[in-house]
C-alpha cells in the first residue's frame, strides 16, 4: 500500500465520517434503547421532549456536558482523563476495514479482521485503566471482572470467526463478502449456524451488555469501572460502548450475514439494515433477561462456547479439506 | 466512648458544602444549559422506605415518568442530578444520605419524598430518639412533595415543579388545563 496523497486524503475523509456514525449512532441508539424498554414494558418511553421524544438523546448529552467534571481524591491523574479517551478513539480505527459496500471501504487492509481483533482489546484496557486509577474498590472489582470476561470471550468469538475464514480462504472483510450470494440461503449463517450462535453470544460478552454486564452490574458494583466518571467522562464510555456494539454488529453483518450483499439490489443499505438488526436483538435481550451470575457467566464460556467452538472449527477444517 | 444516652440525642451534622455560582455567566448559555438539565432529571438509585415503592411505580407502565426524560435511573451518584429522599431519614442513615448528597457533581437538586422526608411525619413525636425531623435538618431541599406516600402523579408533579425551578416557568400544561374533550382528554 502506497502511502500517496489521494490515499491519506482518503482516510482523513474516511476518519471523519466514521467519527459522524459513532456520535449519529450514540444519538439514534440512546433513544432506540430508551424507546424499545419502554415497550417492552409496555410504557411509552421518552415522549413529550421533542416530537415522540427525539429531543430527549441531544438533551441529555448537552446535560452531560454541562454537567461538574468531578475528580475524587487520591486519584491516577494522567490514567484518570486517558481511560475515557482510550475507550473512544480505537473504535475509530476498527471501522477503517469494514466494507460498508461495494466501492465503501474507508481503509482496504488486507487482513482486516486481524486488525479488528488485535485492536478490539483497547477496549478492555480502557476498562482496567478507569476503574484502577479512579481510586474505587468498586471501580476496580468491575475492572478485574472485565478483564476475566473479556479475555474468555473472545476466544470464542475468534474460533467462530475463523471457521469461516477457513472456509473462504481470506482474512480480507470485502473478499469474505464477495464470496456470499445476494439471497439470505448463500449467506454463512446457512452453512455455519453454530459458529453464528456462538458469535452472537460472545458479542454480548464482549461488548459488556446485559445480561453479560457484569463489568457494570448495577445491583453489586454501583456502576463498575465508570463510578467515579460524571459528565463527559461517562458520556464517552457511554458513546464508546454503542460505538463498540456497532463494530460487533457490523462484524456480524459482514461474516454470517452477507454483508452488502442482498435481494435485488446490493449496496451499503444491506449492510447498515443487516447490522442494526443485530443491534436492535442485542438492545432487545438486554431488555428481557436477567442478569447472570459471574461464576455463570465463566461456565457459559469454557464449558460450553469454547468446546463447541473448537468442534466447530475441527468439523469446518475436515469438511474443507475433504471438498477441495 | 460516649455513652448511649448521648449518641442518642445528639443530631447529626447537616451536609457542609455549598453550590457554586456558575463560572461564566451568559444568559443564552444559562438558559440553553438549564433547559436541558431540566429535560433530562436522572435520579439516583436510592429508596430509604415505603415511599420508594412509589418512585418504583412512577418509573413503571401506568406512570411512566420515562415520558418527561427522567427515568434513567443511575446507580452511581456521580452520574444522577436528582434525589429523591423517599422515606423516613434515621439518624443512623443520616451520615449517608449527606455523603451521597456531597458526592453528587453541581447541578444537583433534592426532592422531599412524603411526610416522614419533610418533617418526621407519624415519627415525630415527644421523645423520640431515632429520626432526623426532616431532610431539610441535613441537605437542603428544593422541592417538598406530601403524602403518605405520595401518590404517582404528586411525585411526577414534584418532578415538573424541579424543571419550574430550574427553568422559571412551566414547561408542561396543568391538569386542569387540558381540555376534557380532544386528543390530550384524560380517559376515565
Amino acid at each position: 500500500m502506497d502511502l500517496s496523497l489521494l490515499s491519506f486524503v482518503q482516510i482523513i475523509v474516511a476518519v471523519l465520517l466514521i467519527i459522524g456514525l459513532m456520535v449519529g449512532n450514540a444519538v439514534v441508539m440512546v433513544y432506540v434503547e430508551r424507546k424499545v424498554a419502554g415497550f417492552i414494558q409496555r410504557r411509552p418511553g421518552p415522549y413529550e421532549v421533542g416530537p415522540i421524544g427525539t429531543v430527549q438523546p441531544i438533551c441529555d448529552s448537552m446535560k452531560l456536558l454541562g454537567k461538574q467534571l468531578f475528580v475524587p481524591a487520591n486519584i491516577d491523574w494522567i490514567l484518570f482523563f486517558l481511560a475515557p479517551v482510550l475507550a473512544f478513539f480505537p473504535v475509530l480505527l476498527l471501522f477503517l476495514p469494514i466494507p460498508f459496500g461495494p466501492y465503501l471501504t474507508g481503509l482496504g487492509v488486507g487482513d482486516g479482521i486481524l486488525l479488528i481483533l488485535a485492536f478490539a482489546g483497547f477496549g478492555v484496557l480502557s476498562n482496567i485503566l478507569a476503574g484502577w486509577s479512579s481510586n474505587n474498590k468498586y471501580g476496580l472489582l468491575g475492572a478485574a471482572r472485565a478483564v476475566s470476561q473479556s479475555v474468555a470471550y473472545e476466544i470464542p468469538m475468534i474460533m467462530a470467526l475463523l471457521a469461516v475464514v477457513f472456509m473462504s480462504g481470506s482474512l480480507n472483510l470485502s473478499e469474505i463478502v464477495a464470496q456470499q450470494g445476494s439471497w439470505p440461503w448463500q449467506w454463512n449463517i446457512v452453512v455455519q449456524p453454530l459458529a453464528f450462535f456462538i458469535y452472537l453470544v460472545s458479542l454480548v460478552g464482549e461488548t459488556n451488555r446485559a445480561p453479560f454486564d457484569l463489568p457494570e452490574a448495577e445491583s453489586e458494583l454501583t456502576a463498575g469501572f465508570h463510578t467515579e466518571y460524571s459528565g463527559m467522562g461517562f458520556a464517552l464510555f457511554f458513546l464508546s460502548e454503542y460505538a463498540n456494539m456497532l463494530l460487533v454488529s457490523f462484524v456480524c453483518a459482514t461474516f454470517f450475514l452477507g454483508g452488502y450483499k442482498g435481494p435485488f439490489l446490493d449496496g451499503f443499505w444491506w449492510t447498515f439494515a443487516k447490522a442494526y438488526a443485530v443491534m436492535f436483538f442485542i438492545v432487545w435481550i438486554r431488555w428481557t433477561f436477567p442478569r447472570v451470575r459471574f461464576d455463570q457467566l465463566l461456565n457459559i464460556n469454557w464449558k460450553w462456547l469454547l468446546p463447541l467452538s473448537i468442534i466447530n472449527l475441527w468439523l469446518t477444517a475436515i469438511i474443507m479439506k475433504i471438498i477441495s | 466512648m460516649a455513652s448511649p444516652d448521648t449518641v442518642l440525642s445528639s443530631q447529626p451534622t447537616p451536609a457542609k458544602s455549598k453550590v457554586l455560582p456558575p463560572l461564566i455567566n451568559i444568559k443564552p448559555v444559562n438558559w440553553f444549559f438549564d433547559f436541558n438539565r431540566a429535560m433530562s432529571l436522572w435520579p439516583v438509585t436510592f429508596g430509604l422506605a415505603c415511599c420508594a415503592i412509589e418512585m418504583m411505580a412512577v418509573s413503571m407502565a401506568r406512570f411512566d415518568i420515562a415520558r418527561f426524560g427522567a427515568e434513567v435511573f443511575r446507580p452511581s451518584i456521580r452520574q444522577a442530578d436528582l434525589m429523591m429522599v423517599t422515606g423516613t431519614v434515621s439518624k443512623k442513615m443520616a451520615p449517608s444520605v449527606v455523603r451521597l448528597y456531597e458526592q453528587m457533581p453541581a447541578p444537583k437538586y433534592v426532592l422531599a419524598c412524603g411526610n416522614c422526608a419533610i418533617s418526621g411525619g407519624p415519627f415525630k413525636f415527644d421523645g423520640q430518639y431515632g429520626i432526623v425531623e426532616g431532610v431539610d435538618k441535613l441537605i437542603p431541599v428544593d422541592v417538598y412533595v406530601p403524602g403518605c406516600p405520595p401518590r404517582p402523579e404528586a411525585i411526577l408533579e414534584g418532578v415538573f415543579t424541579i424543571q419550574e425551578k430550574i427553568l422559571g416557568f412551566r414547561f408542561w400544561p396543568k391538569a386542569e388545563e387540558i381540555p376534557s374533550d380532544g386528543p390530550l382528554a384524560i380517559q376515565s
